[in-house]
């Protein structure tokens, strides 16, 4: 939970300072924005954390959502497929590609590394195959209203995006650490011989921390495609996955495997979200967004080991 | 060293400890584990700096700070866990920081002179391979005088030695002693750390104990005795530490017949197992006992034969299968195959069987609490609590967790392998005990070891293994040192 805390008070430090140079920080509009940023970004990077968690990676969320919004708007507006059909698809189609990258490491012994990265690169230039190159959306099209509601409307004022998120991370926060597949996840990442050697099925444990990161990153997808309205199938979902990751090892999880929490991914997510809009707030020319990011995170993971070592001195 | 202490949160690893070494002399380090050899040890080789208290080296207080200071103080640690890089060959490990280098600035490698002074310090440990052989081509004992003779290429006039023997052959073992003899007669003094007190009797000239970081006592060279030592380093006497065996009751539990692993094609094991018996399986490091167990438990595939339990066929492909049929595997490894180190004691315990400890998917951590807590009071398990990680137990206490483990699910068969290696006197006594009631509750059980004392101390049956086949089954009246040994080597 150290680390949880940690990340929780820099987050609050954080906000208070934006929040007194700026106190737009804090207005309705500027919460909803981001609520609505940090459930769609927290759902995909809960996936990828699970995965972490395991000691493997996932590089191929962001190309998936090119995809995938690709395809989504091609079977809403060319094909006028039902949306609860074409959004059934989207979620088994993440499904599908995570069981196949699970399956790939697992059974063919492929590290997870080489095996996400060429889904990145696969698939993004599957989508950009597809669309020929152009920019796709959903234009002035009917018939799938209720999708783009629940994907972009609000409930009670809170924006959809994150009351999926706690829908989502209540029920992942259940799976991870209190369900026996959950324990499994952690006994694998820390320890694969080990858990081997007690019975655990590792190839299935592992193969599954794959298609929950898949089937996350196929409901991302839906509500990314219909915030951004336009999918640019070159760009769209560009640099997601490192977000994800970022975010994960913002809130706890280690890359060797075995350690982070649900609420600490959730919290790395909000950060991350943080950072991007105070560059906006605080007048931080734009294209500095990433460099922010990087050395606040930096700063954050090593201010993180230095104290760890200044307490197991003493 | 004078008057070292070293405290760690929570507890005193050492307390004011001392320790003088002369040239040319051979001393044993003794003690439980837990009693601050390996702190001791660690700061005299760098890794660790003391709280209080001074190095003296040749009336010359010093500084050690690191590896380096120590290596430059002429002291050179062997640790027991091997440190050696198994990608690279024997003279790049040996050399490894040191390398020879020509060609002024460019510090290019000299391979040939390194390959030369490899060649020369393998000889002297009469290791007859090529200095370019990878090191994951060796064998385990063929890694441990790499690791000896690169310590000793470094000239050091102080050798730390911990449990060099653990994974050696006695052949090897006594290859070392004649090195270690070699080496103190050129000067060099070495500090001998083992809980095989049989090789203490043979090779120390000076024996020093020390008990809950403190120290307990020092024997002279006529003084050194199995008896004297274990006083010292338990404080009371030790009753007979090997345990007797009843009559096993006879029933055939299980049957392996003509079972080839791996390693061993060619080679085909059969035997039989009664329940209540405890199964010793002897011979030398290399010779399949290890493939045969990691076999039987589905770790490795079986290249042919059956097994049959309770006289039906069983099919095993993984740990899981044997798990189900109620065969359970404590490995040699601990920390990397028996336990998960970093997670509790009560998360290790519930691990196999962890679809029972709960309802609906959904783990009841106080069902598991409630079983590791029995355990603990079962096996006499010492932990501040059932939360304590794994890691920071002793080794005798984590091969109580790995034998809760299994107890906790009705085991038919447990298959032990190495079950006291790194463990102290102590609680080698006391696993030999719990290994023996299992047996009497009619478990069978099968023992791996590379003790002799151990082997005839504990089994009703012995048999012995040599390149990949059982060479002989001895019962318990024909048991003796040199029978095995005869049959190890056959």
């Amino acid at each position: 939970m150290r680390k949880e805390i940690g990340v929780f008070v820099l987050l609050v430090v954080l906000c208070g300072v934006v929040g007194f140079l700026n106190p737009q920080f804090l207005s309705a509009a500027n919460i909803q924005n981001m609520s609505r940023l940090v459930g769609t970004y927290g759902i995909f990077s809960i996936g990828v954390g699970i995965v972490i968690i395991t000691g493997g990676i996932d590089l191929s969320v962001g190309s998936m959502f090119a995809l995938f919004g690709i395809l989504l708007s091609m079977m809403l507006t060319d094909w006028h497929w039902p949306p609860s059909l074409a959004a059934v698809a989207i979620l088994a189609m993440g499904v599908l590609l995570g069981l196949s990258h699970g399956m790939l490491i697992t059974r063919l012994r492929l590290q997870s590394f080489i095996v996400t990265l060429c889904g990145l690169l696969l698939y993004r230039g599957l989508a950009r195959y597809i669309a020929a190159d152009n920019t796709k959306g959903f234009g002035n099209s009917a018939g799938f209203e209720w999708l783009r509601d629940a994907a972009t409307g609000s409930l009670l004022g809170v924006p959809m995006p994150f009351v999926l998120l706690i829908v989502i991370g209540f029920s992942m926060w259940i799976v991870l650490h209190h369900s026996v597949f959950g324990r499994y996840l952690y006994a694998v990442g820390k320890n694969e011989e080990a858990a081997v050697y007690s019975g655990v099925n590792s190839k299935n444990v592992i193969t599954g921390a794959y298609v929950l990161s898949g089937g996350l990153a196929g409901i991302a997808a839906i509500l990314i495609a219909f915030y951004t309205n336009s999918i640019s199938p070159s760009s769209h979902g560009n640099f997601y996955e490192l977000y994800a990751i970022a975010a994960a090892v913002v809130g706890g999880c280690s890359l060797r495997g075995g350690e982070g929490s649900i609420i600490g991914i959730v919290l790395g997510t909000i950060l991350l979200q943080v950072l991007r809009n105070l560059v906006n707030l605080l007048d931080i020319p734009g294209s500095l967004d990433f460099a922010v990011m990087g050395a606040v995170i930096l700063i954050g993971v090593a201010a993180d080991e230095i104290f760890k070592r200044r307490y197991s001195r003493t | 060293m004078r008057q070292i202490s070293k405290r760690f949160p929570g507890v005193t690893a050492l307390d004011s400890v001392n320790l003088e070494v002369f040239p040319s002399e051979v001393v044993a380090l003794i003690g439980e584990n837990g009693a601050g050899k390996s702190t001791l040890m660690k700061i005299l080789g760098g890794v660790c700096r003391p709280d209080s208290g001074e190095i003296v080296i040749d009336a010359k207080a010093v500084a050690i700070h690191s590896v380096r200071d120590a290596t430059r103080y002429g002291i050179g640690f062997i640790h027991q866990e091997l440190h050696l890089l198994d990608n690279l060959d024997i003279a790049a490990n040996i050399f490894l920081g040191r390398e020879p280098t020509r060609g002024g600035p460019l510090r290019l490698i000299h391979r040939k002179a390194m390959e030369m002074e490899t060649t020369h310090h393998l000889r002297r440990f009469g290791l007859e391979i090529s200095p370019r052989t990878l090191v994951q081509r060796l064998s385990l004992a063929q890694q441990q005088l790499v690791e000896i003779a690169k310590a000793a290429s470094w000239n050091a006039r102080i050798l730390i030695m911990d449990e060099p023997t653990s994974c050696l052959t006695p052949h090897e073992t006594g290859v070392l002693f004649e090195v270690i003899a070699d080496l103190r007669s050129s000067g060099v003094s070495i500090i001998y750390i083992s809980h095989r007190l049989s090789e203490i009797v043979k090779i120390a000239d000076r024996v020093i104990a020390l008990r809950d970081g403190k120290n307990a006592g020092t024997l002279d060279r006529n003084s050194i005795t199995h008896d004297n030592m274990v006083r010292l380093m338990i404080g009371r006497d030790l009753a007979d530490h090997q345990s007797k065996a009843e009559t096993p009751d006879g029933r055939v539990c299980m049957e392996v017949r003509n079972l080839s692993t791996r390693r061993f094609p060619t080679a085909q094991v059969s035997l039989t197992l009664r329940r209540g018996e405890v199964f010793g399986i002897a011979g030398l490091i290399g010779s399949g006992r290890t493939e045969l167990a990691q076999t039987l438990f589905g770790i490795d595939p079986m290249v042919a034969g059956q097994i049959l339990m309770d006289g039906v066929p069983v099919s095993i492909q993984s740990p899981r299968d044997a798990i189900a049929a109620g065969m359970f595997l404590a490995p040699e490894d601990r920390r990397i195959a028996g336990l998960i180190s970093g997670m509790t004691i009560r998360e290790n315990v519930t691990l196999p069987n962890l679809k029972a400890f709960s309802s609906l998917g959904i783990v009841r951590r106080d069902w598991e609490a409630a079983t590791a807590v029995k355990m603990r009071d079962q096996l006499g398990i010492k932990a501040a609590s059932m939360e304590t990680l794994v890691s920071n137990l002793s080794g005798g206490n984590q091969q109580k967790v790995v034998l809760a483990k299994w107890l906790a699910m009705n085991p038919r068969i447990i298959i032990f392998d190495e079950p006291t290696r790194g463990i102290d006197v102590a609680a080698k006594s006391e696993v030999y005990r719990l290994i023996r009631e299992l047996a009497d509750r009619g478990v069978a059980i099968i023992m791996i070891s590379s003790e002799m004392e151990e082997i005839l101390g504990n089994s009703d049956r012995v048999a012995v293994m040599h390149d990949g086949r059982i060479t002989g089954i001895l019962d318990r009246a024909q048991c003796s040192e040199e029978a095995l040994m005869r049959l190890a080597v056959a």
